[in-house]
């Protein structure tokens, strides 16, 4: 158990609050730093994408898992993010601005979805935005003169302020440097005022208004500020890729970034994180795995689109806070041992909520 | 009689052929607390939705403290000073009794967004003021025990409280109280009475109550209105409506 002494209010809303955080965090960070020292350069490549992942999964957490609005059209922020940021850089814009400029592009689009698509809600929303990101393929496969069409686009070597980023250690570092500057940023911006608008957007969106919260204006700066986000994710990937084609885009990334805050637990950046983690690293796992499974079901076709599947569907019976909601019981398992009880964290319904007036 | 703080005149509101509310008048003076009361579907609720721009009045006039309410967007209600509670409790579910009334503070400077982004010092100041504001009405309404408690978890009579606490957290000049007692038990109702008393008396907050509960109103209101079909039926003080013929005949038929 652990009650809070605080003798200050900004103690209670520290990023870090206790010492063991600062033992886990440190040593978290500190062997992401390490890891070019032992890692072999494809797995620091496997772990730079992970890290994109993660930017775009917080991307589209803070939309989905903080405002309330589903999106399954992610893929098409982080096509633009990164077909904006190739083409300015072969226009001879230098990185530095490039890839804050690729971010804002992606912004502009994400406001230009938003307003129309804050008048729908849930399904309706989540058909509008799918049917945003099919039509942005089709763009990007038909304007050739900026996008090479479905030839594709190559992507300049990555290189800022005179250094190469090019070698998987660099790129790595800067992937990591780029994530965890987003993190805290929309840490801190969630712990802030904009942060409470939005969690009191996806829940009342009547109470939200009668507190002086613009709901409309929260809404589509959310959709922007997540499209952006994602826009930058899409930035990094493009050099991850190399070699822009609109079918790095699909619908399928749409759905893995939706899988990510679903399976990570909506409401939550750390579940943001967890989630692009496994996502990002299940095919490896399962091209791994092929070699030990028996033929018959290694080589059958749309198996990893059957693990995706399954692992979600678990997820949803079993532990729909996600992963960091079962990161969160195994905490209290570990801090509270042996006195932990399986009913600390059971919801129950302390009223049934009478549906008078809807 | 000095300037009434809210002042509705001839207001209507029809929803196609229904007339929810037509030729509604009535004013709330600075101070008092006002006690709401009709048969069902009289248009009560309808009433404090007009006032917060929920509901487009349909003809009519509403003003606040000299300002026009019929163009005040919904959203800057809050921000005259105008609050309110929900008869369904409209509290965000999903987060903790503190952010819920952190939220009432929204009204008030929450810093640039640049601020927040880098959660400057000056930022972290302001987050601690709101906080504290936070804390008094905490103090005020006894939900320290629930302080860390996420709204989902909560037994009814408590999510009524912080449901008060958000709107007292937004410091209004007059505070609306949509069935303030309903599912609460006498013992609750009787804590209720007390802090309406004190809401009045010691934060100077004129409150407008739409009730059902007569034990309530008689224990706290000054003054009664009971509406009936979208108008005001009688007025004056909880004797004087409640042996009123037409309230009468308006509760029981006649």
């Amino acid at each position: 158990m652990r009650f809070a002494y605080d003798t200050e209010y900004r103690q209670g809303f520290a990023l870090l609050r206790h010492p063991e955080d600062w033992a886990n965090y440190g040593l978290l960070a500190a062997l992401l730093l390490a890891a070019p020292f032992f890692a072999s350069n494809y797995i620091l490549g496997e772990m730079a994408y992970v890290l994109i992942l993660c930017i775009a999964a917080m991307g589209l957490m803070l939309l989905t898992g903080f405002t309330g609005q589903i999106s399954l059209g992610h893929a098409a922020f982080v096509a633009i993010g990164a077909y904006a940021h190739a083409w300015l850089m072969r226009q001879g814009v230098p990185m530095a601005a490039s890839i804050p400029l690729a971010a804002l592009i992606a912004a502009a689009a994400g406001l230009v979805v938003g307003i129309p698509a804050i008048r729908v809600h849930g399904l309706y929303l989540a058909m509008v935005t799918l049917a945003f990101a099919i039509i942005v393929e089709q763009l990007i496969g038909m304007w050739r003169g900026v996008t090479g069409g479905f030839m594709g686009l190559s992507v300049p070597r990555p290189e800022m302020f005179g250094l190469s980023l090019a070698s998987p250690t660099a790129f790595y570092y800067f992937c990591l440097a780029v994530a965890v500057v987003v993190l805290l940023g929309l840490l801190n911006l969630l712990r802030s005022g904009l942060g409470r608008a939005f969690v009191g957007v996806r829940d009342s969106e009547a109470a939200a208004a009668g507190l002086g919260i613009n709901v409309k204006r929260v809404k589509i700066g959310a959709f922007g500020l997540s499209a952006g986000v994602t826009g930058l994710a899409g930035a990094l990937m493009a050099h991850h890729i190399g070699y822009l084609t609109p079918d790095g885009f699909t619908l399928l990334l749409s759905l893995e970034l939706v899988l990510m805050v679903v399976i990570g637990g909506l409401g939550s950046m750390r579940g943001a994180i967890m989630g692009a983690v496994v996502i990002g690293v299940l095919p490896v796992a399962i091209s791994r795995l092929k070699a030990v499974l028996p033929d018959v079901v290694a080589r059958q076709f749309g198996l990893e689109l059957f693990v995706f599947g399954a692992i979600l569907a678990f997820f949803v019976l079993f532990e729909p806070r996600g992963l960091n909601g079962r990161w969160l019981k195994l905490r209290a398992l570990i801090q509270s041992f042996p006195l932990y009880r399986r009913d600390t964290f059971r919801r129950q319904k302390a009223y049934m909520k009478s549906e008078r007036d809807k | 009689m000095n300037a009434p703080l809210l002042e509705l005149r001839n207001v209507s509101l029809h929803f196609g052929g229904l007339k929810a509310i037509s030729g509604l008048s009535m004013t709330v003076q600075p101070g008092e607390v006002l006690a709401v009361i009709g048969p069902n579907g009289a248009g009560k609720t309808s009433m404090l939705n007009l006032v917060t721009r929920v509901f487009n009045a349909s003809g009519g006039e509403m003003h606040f403290k000299g300002a026009d309410l019929r163009r005040v967007p919904r959203h800057r209600i809050a921000h005259l000073g105008l609050a309110r509670t929900y008869q369904n409790i409209e509290l965000f579910e999903n987060a903790t009794v503190l952010d819920n009334l952190m939220l009432g503070r929204q009204r008030f400077d929450q810093g640039r967004w640049w601020q927040q982004l880098l959660r400057t010092p000056a930022l972290t100041r302001m987050e601690e003021d709101h906080r504290a504001q936070v804390e008094a009405v905490i103090e005020f309404l006894e939900l320290s025990p629930w302080r860390n408690a996420l709204i989902a978890g909560l037994p009814y009579g408590v999510r009524k409280v912080v449901e008060l606490g958000r709107a007292l957290c937004t410091q209004p000049e007059l505070l609306f109280l949509d069935e303030p007692a309903s599912g609460l038990n006498p013992e609750e109702t009787r804590d209720l009475a007390f802090w309406i008393e004190d809401i009045r008396a010691d934060l100077g907050i004129t409150v407008v109550m739409v009730e059902h509960d007569m034990s309530l109103v008689n224990a706290v209101a000054d003054r009664v209105i009971c509406m009936a079909q979208g108008a005001v039926l009688a007025e004056g003080t909880v004797e004087e409506v409640q042996n009123h013929p037409g309230v009468i005949a308006a509760y029981l038929g006649g």
